[in-house]
């Protein structure tokens, strides 16, 4: 790699590695996230002994090493995540959505979807939460499935072991000392709660998780990087695994408007999502005919 | 605008500090030892007290074990912020009534993070 200074301008051997990303993951890297192609594969490029870009795009163009492909892959996913990630979101979801769920379910099942749950900060911070109330959920069958295209993500997931730096992010220390334990240099989170998240590799645009109706889908921060064409996909995909009445939670600055009419914005519970069908949507339509 | 003080004998990590406080809109004044904390605290109460561990004169927990002995109109918030990493160190600090701690080196996500738990942004 040269000490040229960063590109802002995509060449041909970019376009090639963008259009890789997208056919296999649907995300899109725009203009101005060039500079990730270059810093995200550095360490491909010397593990492989290449010398730039155009040296590993002939290497991939010649189809022989998937396991180079998923590499680059894996490395140009954005895997950003932190535990209680917004916090304010976090707490209207633990205080008010959730007890609020737990009243429609007499049959004490709550089926909860993290899509696109990078290193798993999300899941085990729901899981947490959960562990926290223990006793207000107590006699529930409580699943947590989270789901990433990054096989690399998932497998750090899956560890439950953190940084130093990711353990300060949103986490609190309280929590930090209930629920991890140095490893090192790094934290471990307590395998109770490590179990209780049920990890696996999957595409959002043809997922193949458990079958079955989700009460609660968090898909944050993921659709941003998605064209209108993926987003619409994918929100017909999120709705077929939707509970009718069951909730969609998505990031700060996305919205489902435009691009479905499968979720209505919620009155009730802010920056969430609700699946049609359900029985909130049912009373307001009522309500509006009885005027 | 919320005031934090921040306590740490590094001149270096003190405008560290500074720089991120101040980009969070919070009002900063600067102590370099425990005593010189305790202070400033019983002149003008701040909402929020970063603190180092090792420091001379007289150290981040003296100063917490001090705070929680003075009489004052408010408690500010503390968040210990250390190279002390350790296990024990972390319980003892929460132990001793601080509200979080930060271990070194930070950064200012983390740092907001932390303040934002604490109720300070």
């Amino acid at each position: 790699m040269s000490d040229a200074a960063p590109c802002t301008t995509f060449t041909g051997a970019m376009r090639v590695l963008a259009g890789l990303l997208e056919s296999r993951t649907g995300q899109i890297l725009s203009e101005n996230r060039i500079w990730r192609i270059e810093t995200a594969l550095k360490p491909i490029l010397r593990a492989n002994g290449l010398t730039d870009l155009e040296a590993l795009v002939s290497r991939l163009l010649s189809g022989i090493e998937r396991q180079l492909s998923d590499d680059v892959v894996n490395a140009l996913l954005n895997n950003e995540s932190s535990f209680f990630r917004d916090l304010q979101t976090f707490e209207m979801i633990s205080r008010e959505l959730l007890p609020h769920i737990q009243a429609t379910r007499p049959d004490k099942v709550l089926r909860v979807w993290c899509a696109g749950c990078s290193t798993g900060q999300e899941a085990y911070s729901l899981a947490i939460q959960f562990q926290k109330n223990a006793e207000l959920w107590r006699g529930w069958r409580i699943s947590i499935l989270a789901t990433d295209i990054s096989t690399a993500a998932i497998a750090r997931a899956q560890s439950g072991i953190f940084s130093q730096i990711d353990v300060q992010r949103g986490l609190a220390i309280t929590d930090l000392l209930a629920c991890f334990e140095p490893v090192g240099d790094d934290w471990k989170i307590n395998e109770d709660l490590r179990r209780m998240v049920d990890f696996r590799t999957d595409n959002l645009l043809e997922p193949k998780v458990p079958g079955g109706h989700y009460d609660l889908i968090l898909c944050r921060n993921v659709l941003l990087y998605f064209s209108l064409e993926m987003r619409r996909k994918v929100f017909d995909r999120l709705a077929q695994y939707s509970r009718p009445g069951g909730y969609l939670m998505l990031g700060a600055g996305e919205t489902v408007i435009g691009q479905t009419d499968d979720f209505l914005s919620s009155r009730e519970f802010r920056g969430s999502y609700e699946r049609r069908g359900g029985l909130g949507e049912v009373a307001e339509h009522t309500i509006r005919r009885a005027r | 605008m919320k005031k934090c003080l921040v306590v740490d004998d590094s001149k270096v990590i003190r405008k560290v500090a500074r720089h991120i406080l101040e980009s969070l809109d919070i009002n900063v004044t600067e102590a370099c030892d425990g005593r010189d904390a305790l202070t400033q605290c019983e002149a003008s109460i701040p909402d929020v007290v970063l603190l180092d561990w090792n420091m001379p004169v007289m150290s981040g927990m003296e100063f917490l074990q001090e705070l929680s002995r003075t009489k004052m109109a408010a408690r500010p918030k503390v968040i210990f912020c250390t190279t002390e990493n350790g296990l024990g160190h972390i319980k003892a600090a929460v132990e001793a009534g601080a509200d979080e701690y930060v271990m070194k080196p930070f950064d200012r996500d983390t740092l907001e993070s932390k303040l934002q738990i604490v109720g300070i942004i």
